[in-house]
């Protein structure tokens, strides 16, 4: 298994890691028995997602993922970061060993997750915007 | 950037004595030992000259008993499947190992319950060594065969092999051992610790990759694995790896007549390591930390993941190995870990370096200071361990 140079770049310097304090909404998806969690923290002023940042317990590939996901997110407005796909985080990757497919699931429901908390925070019903944000037993690792 | 390769139970690199040893049979005495000119003969005898000094290492009675194969893993399936297919008329269909075997033995078994076989997996406790009186218990009227790797590849504890052989003789049982890791580093003497199957394998030594070895104590029932030519007396056809064959044997000799020294040095090293990284808090070493290869550490550290710990060791030139899920391609973490009782979230933070004679006391300075700064780096951006802290300061408040 052999990881793009992109991946290795944003493993080696990942962007935008930390907290945002008092931050619009917060996400967190995976757990620690399946070895990998994603926390992102977004801050959104007129629909636009103005900052970012993540914290992730994880492999090579939740912490590129994770990186790559919140540099596509950032400055985007709402509507275009819930269109966002792991397929895009993906590809912005040059790709993933096909067994890390599902770190950038994980990135891409971090996401959505942290949207949906915005929402939730501002009294609104997130599901008509976000849809469900899958469950970790819907991952597939059996765990 | 230093360059420390820090993951000798993986590979080695070869011995340049070895490898000396071993050119002629590469370019000037390359026939084949079946022919029946001279530069067959040469290579022929070269084969048996190794294959009764190995023999003699091992504590083995007859050269006879020694059969070359392509390295552990072949060994290890040959072993349990040619004896369980070789007993199976006699009604023998029940197999004991231990849980935190390696994937050569554990697979194999899994292959064998689908033939119809049953498998007892002995559990290996906090410190990850097998009881003996386990064995005994698990004993049956149609038990083929036990097998108790001597030393485990990833936590490196060392296992009561004369006991267990000791209990299987008593029973009239087959007892078989995957030494891979164990060779060079602990003193076999397969009569007097009645093992009648032995697995190794020249590549963990500073030999060859592609060349092992199965011994076969003589009057052991044993099917044949790969059939074929009748090289290995009828046993193991293919025509022989000679200059393998020499490098192995000239390895077991090296690191046999290093022993002493190299197992001083290196558990001085190995010590000093261990103390050092159990200051990272909540960190634990694997493994029992007496009965240990000399070489071998494995730690786990609480609210990281290997796998992102040795990508970070390697871009500051440390070459290790996690039992980490995330390198082997499998979500889980590693069975050893599991076996010695770790919760997922614990196994998934491991690290296993593992030492040669080539490793100084420089190279433990340098890990000793980079693992700490390492474990920290990752902490701080890790959500899980932010967790622990938060429980940790509400059972202190």
């Amino acid at each position: 298994m052999a990881y793009s140079e992109k991946v290795m770049d944003h493993f080696a310097n990942p962007r935008n890691v930390g907290e945002i304090e008092n931050a619009d909404g917060i996400g967190e998806v995976g757990n620690s028995k399946c070895g990998d969690i994603m926390k992102m923290y977004i801050q959104v002023e007129n629909d636009i997602i103005t900052d970012v940042k993540f914290k992730t317990f994880g492999c090579g590939a939740a912490i590129a993922t994770s990186s790559m996901a919140t540099e596509m997110i950032k400055g985007k407005s709402i509507n275009d970061a819930l269109k966002l796909t792991n397929k895009a985080v993906m590809e912005a990757l040059d790709g993933l060993p096909p067994v890390k497919v599902h770190c950038s699931v994980l990135a891409e429901q971090a996401i959505k997750a942290a949207i949906s908390d915005y929402y939730k925070r501002k009294g609104i019903d997130p599901e008509p915007f976000v849809g469900k944000v899958p469950e970790c037993d819907e991952c597939g690792c059996n765990l | 950037m230093r360059s420390i390769y820090a993951d000798n139970s993986a590979t080695t690199a070869i011995a340049p004595v070895v490898l000396e040893k071993m050119m002629p049979y590469f370019t000037e005495i390359y026939g084949n030992p079946s022919s029946l000119y001279r530069i067959g003969g040469k290579a022929k005898e070269a084969l048996e000259k190794a294959r009764e000094n190995i023999a003699k290492n091992l504590g083995a009675k007859f050269p006879s008993e020694i059969f070359f194969t392509s390295g552990g893993s072949e060994s290890d399936n040959w072993a349990l499947k040619g004896v369980c297919h070789a007993l199976k008329s006699k009604g023998k269909k029940h197999i004991i190992t231990s849980k935190f075997e390696h994937h050569a033995i554990l697979h194999t078994c899994q292959a064998l319950e689908k033939e119809g076989f049953e498998v007892t997996y002995l559990d290996v406790y906090e410190n990850g060594i097998v009881h003996p009186e386990d064995v005994e218990n698990a004993i049956r009227e149609d038990t083929a065969i036990v097998s108790i790797m001597y030393a485990n590849n990833e936590i490196g504890t060392v296992q009561p092999i004369a006991e267990i052989g000791a209990i299987c003789k008593k029973h009239g049982v087959l007892f078989h051992t995957d030494a891979v890791q164990a060779a060079g580093y602990i003193k076999i003497d397969v009569t007097e610790q009645n093992i009648d199957l032995l697995s190794m394998t020249a590549h963990k030594i500073h030999g060859p990759k592609g060349c092992g070895l199965l011994y076969v104590r003589r009057g052991v029932k044993i099917d044949n694995l790969i059939d074929g030519g009748a090289q290995e007396r009828n046993r193991r056809a293919g025509t022989e790896n000679v200059a393998g064959v020499v490098g192995l044997d000239a390895a077991l000799q090296l690191s046999l007549d290093t022993m002493e020294e190299r197992n001083a040095k290196l558990i001085k090293m190995r010590d000093r390591l261990i103390d050092g990284l159990l200051k990272i808090e909540r960190s634990r070493i694997n493994g029992d930390r007496v009965h240990r290869l000399p070489g071998n550490v494995n730690m786990c550290f609480e609210g990281i993941e290997g796998e992102s710990l040795l990508l970070k060791l390697d871009l500051n030139g440390i070459s290790a190995s996690s039992g980490s899920a995330c390198t082997s391609g499998s979500l889980d973490p590693s069975h050893v870990l599991l076996a010695i009782g770790l919760p997922h979230e614990i196994a998934h933070g491991s690290m296993r370096l593992s030492f040669s004679d080539e490793n100084t006391e420089e190279d433990i300075d340098y890990i000793l200071e980079k693992v700490p700064e390492i474990v920290n780096y990752l902490r701080a951006m890790s959500p899980l361990w932010e967790k622990i802290k938060k429980e940790e300061a509400a059972q202190i408040s």
